[in-house]
């Protein structure tokens, strides 16, 4: 894992230090809200609902048993005894109090994180495909990388008042586990003629205007990278509309000027700025690479593992279900789910987050990672190690074999602790996660992306699920819209609307006929829901959700 | 027509632990709606408002929430403050678990 240098450690420790005195002065009366608010935001601080947020930085999804073990600590002894893994591989604490909050971040600074640009109109958490690193199907591991954009884009003096947030996801494989389609800038690693190099993206996001990004770049090669991407939020920066916030990103950005004019002048930008780095960027990627060398995998015999797959059937669809493929084969890739059904999609609780720091340290070489699907994952796992981790798992809550299926919800805060919220979500994805487990059905349903958010700012990626659900506040009641058919990876696709929402009571139920209506149509259960959908299209889902208003039309017609 | 005015209460989060907060009658804050004090015109309404905002050293983000007066106190009209005088539906936790410390 990447190590913090002198300077990383100095440069925490001093910002810690000036936002200390930062809180005094606001308690004091030195500085008013006003003055404070863009203080506190550019270290991750919110006010919420019920209390105060800390959102804190796990760059690229990594993390270590002892980082794990300290954010234990934060949780219970500055919170209450939890933590909550969001979709842009952050964790956040919901209940700090303002004249703790130094203290917490110097805790996060002892163990080499921080709070910094997880808010703000900054470039923030850089985010990586969470199987970086592991995943037998990548061509290299892309978290160097995105390690020297986090260095280049933290405290950038010219990037510190952009016109908006904004968001960089890297991944180092063909199959986009990172949603690069869905960022401001997403880069997919490529390979041209035995050279490594990125496809740049540029221009997704979701929220009140989802658009999938538009290839910019189709590739650039890792010695131009960070000049290609200065060039990118430096047009950006000049062009973007300061005058409308909901028009501020570069997805409007490019969708008002267009790919080829925001292209043209990036071209132009990079050919000033390309020489400016001087070869500095390259000679830090070579330090920070040496920080990513591969653990010192262990060879041993697998045949107890073999025979315990056999003939335990707990344990076996557990394999199935949240292993994947290690490139070394004689390891696996273990998902652990933060979803049982019932509980809060993402949360985990101190004693969870110890448990997990043990297992990583005794059986994962050290390594955690927290995926955008706001579940944790031991990336590198000997399968001879696999029966006492899940044993281990199972003890703390941690077992369910429900990874990529129906109760695998993402779900945002919602209403419960938001204060951009328009109606809830956790207990939506709470009833659709256990009513389905109660049916015993979601294993033969199979791989079903159910992403629930509170909000239109979609922090809980609707558009991109099979079935998307948003929640909205209609008439001062909470309303549940559907949208069917999105897709959060390398065949991104913003999903269709279904029709008219649904109240809270009503949508389970409707979840519930959309499920049948895809067993009625799917060839076989080889085929799963997205296909489905992309086969037969909305109608006779629509007509699922719908059936009165089918009746009627049909009725009409007669 | 002169739409009728609904009733409001001035509220904000505690600048220290950010617990929701109401304004009282003797300009104070506390942490429970039956206690804030109800506006019933827009006049006293704009001018309480602008008074708790000048809190600054105790809270944060004033603004005036609609309230139905009932005879415990007002009740919140719509379920976004329902959730902000209770806690999250989740866990037992925010002003319910205090409650039930009290």
């Amino acid at each position: 894992m990447y190590k913090y240098t002198q300077f990383d450690t100095d440069f925490v420790h001093q910002r810690n230090a000036q936002f200390r005195a930062q809180i005094e002065r606001r308690l004091n009366g030195s500085l008013t809200e006003d003055e404070f608010k863009p203080l506190r935001l550019m270290n991750g601080l919110y006010l919420q609902l019920h209390a105060y947020m800390l959102r804190v930085a796990i760059p690229y999804g990594t993390l270590n048993g002892g980082q794990m073990r300290q954010l234990a600590m934060i949780a219970e002894r500055w919170d209450k005894g939890y933590g909550h893994f969001t979709t842009r591989q952050n964790i956040q604490f919901n209940w700090p109090k303002l004249p703790d909050v130094a203290d917490i971040l110097d805790a996060l600074g002892d163990v080499e994180m921080h709070a910094i640009q997880t808010s703000g109109n900054t470039i923030r958490n850089v985010t990586a495909d969470h199987f970086a690193g592991a995943a037998a199907d990548e061509l290299e591991d892309p978290r160097p990388y995105a390690e020297l954009i986090r260095q280049w884009s933290t405290d950038h003096p010219e990037f510190q008042f952009l016109p908006r947030k904004f968001k960089i996801a890297l991944s180092g494989s063909p199959r986009d586990r990172a949603v690069t389609r869905a960022h401001d800038i997403g880069l997919r690693m490529v390979k041209r003629q035995g050279v490594i190099g990125f496809e740049v993206i540029v221009g997704g996001g979701l929220g009140r205007t989802p658009m999938i990004g538009k290839v910019i770049r189709e590739f650039i090669p890792p010695a131009e990278l960070l000049p290609y991407l200065e060039a990118i939020v430096s047009v950006w920066n000049l062009l973007g509309r300061r005058d409308n916030k909901y028009k501020a990103r570069i997805k409007i950005t490019v969708h008002e000027h267009g790919i080829d004019k925001i292209k043209a002048l990036v071209e132009e930008r990079f050919a000033l700025l390309r020489d400016s780095f001087q070869g500095n960027d390259q000679r830090l990627l070579e330090q920070i690479r040496t920080g990513f060398a591969p653990p010192a995998f262990k060879t041993g015999p697998l045949k107890t593992f073999e025979q315990r797959y056999g003939f335990d059937r707990v344990f076996r669809d557990w394999v199935d279900t949240n292993t994947h493929p290690h490139r070394n084969n004689a390891y696996a890739i273990v998902s652990i789910s933060l979803k049982t059904p019932g509980k809060t999609p993402g949360d985990a609780s101190a004693e969870q987050m110890r448990v997990m720091a043990d297992i990583a340290e005794r059986y994962g070489h050290d390594e955690l990672r927290v995926s955008h699907e706001q579940n944790l994952i031991l990336p590198h796992v000997h399968k001879s190690d696999l029966e006492a981790v899940h044993k281990a798992m199972q003890g703390a809550g941690l077992g369910t074999a429900n990874i990529g299926l129906i109760s695998d919800i993402i779900a945002c805060p919602g209403m419960d602790y938001c204060a951009l919220a328009t109606a809830r979500s956790i207990p939506i994805a709470q009833e659709i996660a256990t009513h389905f487990d109660a049916l015993k059905a979601e294993h033969d349903i199979g791989v079903l992306k159910v992403k629930i958010s509170g909000c239109i700012n979609a922090c809980g990626h609707h558009h991109i699920g099979h079935i998307g659900i948003l929640g909205l506040d209609r008439a001062g009641v909470e309303n549940y819209q559907i949208t069917l058919g999105g897709d959060a990876t390398e065949t991104a696709a913003i999903g269709d609307r279904a029709g008219p929402g649904f109240s809270a009571d009503e949508i389970v139920p409707a979840i519930d006929r959309l499920v049948a209506a895809y067993l009625t149509h799917r060839i076989d259960a080889s085929e799963i829901f997205l296909q489905t959908y992309r086969r037969v299209g909305l109608a006779p889902f629509k007509q699922a959700l719908y059936p009165t208003a089918a009746r009627g039309k049909q009725a009409n017609a007669a | 027509m002169v739409r009728p005015f609904i009733d409001k209460v001035v509220t904000a989060n505690d600048l220290r632990e950010g617990d929701v907060v109401y304004l009282t009658e003797t300009n104070n804050w506390t942490r429970h709606l039956s206690e804030a004090e109800v506006l019933q015109d827009e006049a006293t309404a704009k001018a309480r408002l602008t008074a708790g905002s000048g809190d600054v050293l105790k809270i944060i983000g004033a603004y005036l929430a609609d309230v139905t007066a009932a005879e415990t106190g007002p009740e919140p009209r719509h379920f976004r403050e329902e959730f902000r005088r209770t806690g999250p539906s989740n866990y037992f936790h925010g002003k319910q678990e205090s409650a039930e410390n009290v």
